[in-house]
């Protein structure tokens, strides 16, 4: 199956690929076959910065069960953050 | 004479591979990949849509296939607008976050990749299309939209049914499905969701309804994607039974 469904965000930060470091601009997520990941389908993540080109992007592939841990696992980072440290 | 000897004498798998440049959709250059039989003896064309995540080592192995069986095979590159010359997972990405391919995109790049088949010293004139997953749905909206004559639609998702909200194909092809042109050859596995049996019941009665040419087999141990060699979803049954059947589809509507 395929569900087309793309969700498209602007973040900011940075990450690093096998290269060098990248800022990053945006978010794609979208659950689909993957490239490399041994799964029918996965939950993928391209963290990128679009005015670099195509390459400029860092490509997640993760099962859903392990993407769900990770949306937990990052909100549990943030949960224990005293909120002055979040602020804008 | 010996019997391999005879054999080579009548057919080769020589062939001859290229990346090519093709007229697309609003007269835009795009790229192709290109998979010629040797020798000029006269023969059908096939053109291979590629699926979203793109125009892959995988997709370029099918192209080699159909020349294998004997045809000119095409495969336009249909991100090459947003990624000339990237890597093909890197401008699958880049496609599908500013929404994928329009349809009307599609059909003309499509017709371009025909048009340079046909033009071709040994075409016999004819080709046909094919696509898996959503290239299974281009190779049918491809076919109603234009002069085709042979299409097969492998696990394409949303010929009929319903797409979600924001999906980079809005919207079915049930109202085109009158306008098919050429006889259609679907594929599809059991336990697909996408599509559904009950969307392949209904592409087939709307096909029935209106008089075309639908040829179907769906494989009951097979989900989506069972023809990709390098997924956990590969069947080799249903994928060796499938090419039997795309063979002899095509040897009958392009030879």
């Amino acid at each position: 199956m395929c569900t087309y469904e793309t969700v498209c965000i602007c973040v900011e930060g940075s990450g690093k690929g096998p290269q060098s470091w990248l800022r990053l601009t945006q978010a794609t997520v979208y659950f689909d076959h993957p490239v490399h990941a041994m799964a029918g389908h996965t939950l993928n993540i391209d963290l990128s910065d679009p005015s670099k080109g195509p390459s400029a992007r860092i490509a997640l592939e993760l099962t859903a069960d392990s993407a769900r841990a990770l949306v937990a696992a990052i909100q549990q980072a943030l949960d224990a953050v005293p909120a002055e440290l979040t602020r804008p | 004479m010996a019997d391999g000897m005879v054999r080579s004498l009548i057919m080769s798998d020589s062939m001859v591979t290229s990346t090519v440049t093709i007229t697309g959709h609003g007269g835009d250059e795009i790229q192709a990949y290109l998979a010629r039989p040797e020798g000029d003896r006269p023969r059908g064309g096939v053109v291979v849509i590629h699926h979203m995540p793109g125009y892959d080592r995988a997709t370029k192995e099918i192209v080699r296939r159909f020349a294998e069986l004997g045809y000119d095979a095409i495969c336009p590159n249909l991100y090459w607008r947003e990624a000339p010359g990237a890597a093909p997972d890197d401008a699958a990405a880049v496609a599908r976050a500013q929404g994928g391919v329009p349809d009307e995109r599609l059909v003309g790049d499509v017709g371009g990749a025909a048009a340079y088949l046909r033009a071709l010293p040994t075409s016999n004139g004819k080709v046909g299309t094919i696509g898996y997953c959503s290239g299974g749905r281009q190779s049918v909206l491809a076919a109603c939209n234009l002069d085709i004559d042979a299409a097969v639609d492998c696990y394409g998702a949303f010929v009929t049914g319903t797409p979600p909200e924001g999906a980079p194909m809005r919207r079915n092809l049930v109202d085109q499905l009158p306008n098919l042109r050429a006889p259609l050859l679907g594929l599809f596995g059991a336990e697909d969701q996408y599509p559904s049996q009950e969307q392949v019941a209904e592409l087939r009665d709307i096909l029935a309804a209106n008089g075309k040419v639908f040829e179907e087999h769906t494989y009951p141990d097979a989900g989506h994607a069972f023809f990709s060699v390098d997924r956990p979803a590969y069947r080799v049954a249903a994928a060796n039974d499938g090419w039997e059947r795309i063979t002899a589809f095509y040897g009958k509507y392009l030879g």
